[in-house]
């Protein structure tokens, strides 16, 4: 399978880095929920992502919206490392720089879509589904306790390994829109043409300037932040 | 007069971030080299506790493609151009300045003598300066690597074989592992060092450089703030670079600017162009 930028790399002004509070953070699952206020963010389109702040650490990371409430923002994060462990950390009061939204969201101009999330790739889907007007989503995670996450998309199908969402996709799936481990969207890349896949990367930057998110679009490195983060399958 | 502010080479994309270099005084490319190169193979970067590693392989769309299709659109943001210019002989590097002598765009070169991430040429920086120098007549400036014995002795050859001017410092090679497996972070083993950790490793370099030679020096290393500035001025530098604090703060350029006019306020200077060469006990020579 090959990949393509989701439409043209194109000019854009770059947002100014803003500080916002943390208004609050709830357990989603084994996830946090990290909430901000919006201020005179943008929220963008959904898939569109954000650099935050990780207090203590040199470089901020790239973290897509999950929900934009009235007057938030908010992401989830996977404490894995000690970027995203100082975001789990944070607790209201505090505030932290917030750079975005950045690179290319998801197409919403879609007829039949469907949407498709692994563990923690669910971030972007739920103000997705919110632009989208609630379509079907299929969420998969790595375990039982993991799948709680789910309890942000309550009518969502929700598998957990050994089965895959690509064993629970239809077989005519529509539009589909898709966040998860590289493996999965390989897989529906594989299955389904023109399917929009939201990748992942460690960004240092996340507009352009430092190319180490760069990944293989049609047999080339490219900045990720620039061309994607959604790519099309094709 | 002031200090001019410009970006490290590598660390700024003008034409995905137009307000940013034009915040610059001067906007430097990333390394141009004579053919296209895609890079090397990700992870390209890694984070340490005071720094981070980046091992990103000169991607560039070669000097054809640069001088085609990139200056143009760089021309076009009104902001001075200076082009990064690497290779892998002597030979790679003259033909490079050759072509860009022919480019009124451009207003300096500076020859990337020192990427820690790529094979390195088998001549002296010298020899890679000295046949630069015979094909452009445009200023030179050599950016030199910390990691040599005595810079003070390279910056002396490289000025004598006809640099204008010097960028110091690149990122050092080192190596991050990762705490889990213990493999190599970076997809190509090491990396170059950058942010905090190398700021005291710049001045050194900076200050060594500032008593041997008496041509201009533009500062670089681990510069996050105005203070951080200074303190290269007052080792020597006459201009500084910011390169790792872009990719958290890309209004860098004007908080520092910013920050180092109130320290040289707070200092009863005018600008913190006087405080040059402050460090040194005797005045180092001072050249405008």
């Amino acid at each position: 399978m090959s990949l393509t930028a989701s439409r043209p790399a194109e000019a854009r002004s770059l947002p100014s880095r803003q500080l916002l509070g943390v208004v609050g953070r709830d357990s989603i699952g084994p996830y946090t929920l990290l909430r901000l206020e919006r201020g005179a963010v943008d929220p963008g389109t959904p898939g569109q992502f954000f650099m935050l702040e990780a207090p203590g650490r040199l470089l901020p990371r790239p973290m897509s919206l999950c929900l934009a409430p009235p007057g938030e923002l908010a992401f989830l994060i996977d404490a894995i490392g000690p970027g995203t462990h100082a975001l789990r950390a944070l607790e209201p009061g505090a505030a932290i720089h917030v750079l975005g939204p950045l690179g290319n969201g998801f197409d919403l101009d879609v007829a039949r879509p469907l949407l498709v999330g692994g563990g923690i790739g669910m971030a972007p889907l739920p103000y997705l589904a919110e632009a989208l007007g609630d379509p079907p989503v299929v969420l998969g995670f790595r375990s039982a306790g993991h799948a709680h996450a789910a309890s942000l998309m309550p009518h969502a199908e929700v598998v957990f390994e050994p089965r895959l969402v690509t064993e629970v996709l239809p077989d005519d799936p529509g539009d589909v829109l898709a966040c998860g481990p590289e493996a999965m969207l390989d897989a529906i890349g594989a299955r389904v043409p023109g399917a929009q896949l939201a990748r992942e990367a460690p960004m240092a930057c996340g507009y352009g300037a430092c190319y180490g998110c760069v990944v293989e679009i049609d047999g080339h490195y490219e900045r990720l932040c620039v061309s994607g983060p959604v790519l099309r399958s094709s | 007069m002031t200090v001019p502010v410009l970006n490290a080479s590598g660390c700024l994309d003008a034409l995905t971030a137009p307000e940013v270099a034009r915040s610059l005084d001067a906007f430097v490319t990333k390394t141009v080299t004579p053919l296209p190169r895609e890079g090397n193979e990700p992870p390209r970067f890694a984070e340490t506790d005071r720094g981070m590693l980046n091992s990103i392989g000169l991607q560039n769309p070669g000097i054809d493609a640069f001088v085609a299709n990139v200056l143009p659109r760089l021309h076009e943001l009104g902001v001075q151009i200076w082009v990064s210019v690497g290779g892998f002989s002597a030979a790679d590097y003259a033909s490079v300045c050759e072509r860009l002598d022919a480019c009124d765009a451009v207003e300096v070169i500076e020859l990337n003598l020192s990427c820690p991430n790529v094979e390195e040429a088998p001549e002296t920086a010298a020899e890679l300066v000295q046949r630069a120098r015979a094909a452009t007549s445009k200023p030179l400036y050599a950016k030199l690597s910390p990691a040599t014995q005595d810079i003070a002795e390279t910056a002396r050859a490289v000025v004598a074989a006809g640099a204008d001017g010097l960028s110091l410092v690149n990122t050092i090679r080192a190596l991050a592992l990762d705490r889990r497996t213990l493999a190599p972070a970076l997809g190509r083993g090491a990396g170059g060092y950058s942010g905090p950790a190398l700021g005291p490793v710049a001045l050194a370099c900076v200050f060594a450089c500032a008593q041997a030679v008496e041509v201009p020096i533009v500062g670089m290393g681990g510069v996050s703030s105005g203070s951080d500035a200074v303190a290269l001025i007052a080792a020597g530098a006459s201009a500084i670079a910011l390169g790792t604090i872009l990719f958290s703060d890309p209004a860098a350029p004007g908080r520092v600017r910013n920050e180092m006019a109130a320290e040289a306020t707070a200092r009863g200077h005018e600008s913190a162009a006087a405080i040059r060469g402050a460090a040194h006990d005797i005045g180092v020579a001072v050249v405008s």
